[in-house]
């Protein structure tokens, strides 16, 4: 059933990711660039994804558990320090250099395997070279 | 369409934006997570030891690509350009190394973390969309765009 569940909104989240244009590493590099021909339509994909979860929280204050599982299991919404800072910042970097984040470019292997790839394989280099250097 | 903005797709970015907030409202409501992508794909391949069970990350991350095939045979193919692949890598290594400094991306952080107003995922969001802006501003500057 949870298993189910995660591959369902998997495959909702990436279905929107394309339908969006996202899958598309240009149109998000165009959202960036505020000096060249502005693309707006990223700003659409977040207001409208925001609207559901607007009220998912909502719904979230007046629920003791979600559906098929025992408890919430919810981040910190306090601490800020200079890791999360740069960590920030770094992210925006690597955003506007390749256009990618990580949903659309793992989407995009189904799209774009070849293409994608490059990005993907780097971007789990990352994710190790963290796991193995910084201490949490 | 947009006066101004030839190129922009403000009905299929809302249509979708709406997808992929429903899809994070189901992880919230339903297995009581936060559908963060970075997060979710470094338990998925090992590279985090903390977060959602790792069944659950793997399914999550199995559904992107599952959905994007969807829709590009329904619809007859998505088009996208990418960056050369000696920028991919460049790009790749700094996303995958500071979505897990910053504990997250757009979707953590931007979806889920905006809509529930946190503080912190607010300053991220600020932070990394401002730096993307520059480096976009700077690669335009450079001549290399």
């Amino acid at each position: 059933m949870r298993i189910m569940i995660a591959l369902l909104s998997g495959a909702l989240f990436g279905a929107g990711l394309t339908i969006s244009g996202m899958a598309d590493p240009m149109r998000v590099r165009a959202f960036l660039d505020l000096f060249g021909a502005w693309d707006p339509t990223l700003a659409f994909v977040m207001g409208g994804g925001m609207i559901p979860m607007a009220l998912a929280w909502i719904v979230q204050k007046q629920v003791d558990r979600p559906f098929a599982d025992h408890a919430f299991t919810l981040p910190d919404t306090r601490a800020i320090d200079g890791k999360l800072a740069l960590g920030a910042i770094l992210f925006g970097i690597g955003w506007g250099i390749g256009g990618l984040c990580p949903g659309p470019a793992i989407a995009s292997l189904a799209l774009t395997p070849a293409a994608v790839a490059p990005f993907v394989l780097a971007m789990l280099g990352g994710m190790a070279i963290h796991r193995f250097t910084i201490k949490s | 369409m947009i006066p101004g903005f030839p190129d922009a797709q403000p009905i299929a970015g809302l249509i979708g934006g709406l997808m992929i907030g429903l899809a994070a409202a189901i992880m919230l409501l339903g297995l009581g997570r936060i559908a963060g992508v970075s997060g979710l794909a470094a338990r998925a391949t090992g590279l985090s030891s903390s977060g959602a069970p790792r069944g659950v990350a793997v399914a999550f991350i199995i559904g992107l690509p599952l959905g994007a095939w969807i829709v590009a045979l329904l619809s007859g193919g998505v088009p996208a350009t990418f960056p050369a692949p000696g920028l991919l890598i460049v790009a790749g290594l700094i996303v995958g190394f500071g979505t897990r400094l910053g504990s997250g991306c757009t979707s953590g952080h931007g979806v889920c973390g905006l809509s529930r107003l946190s503080r912190r995922s607010i300053m991220v969001t600020a932070l990394f969309m401002g730096s993307g802006f520059a480096t976009v501003a700077l690669m335009r500057l450079a001549g290399a765009i």
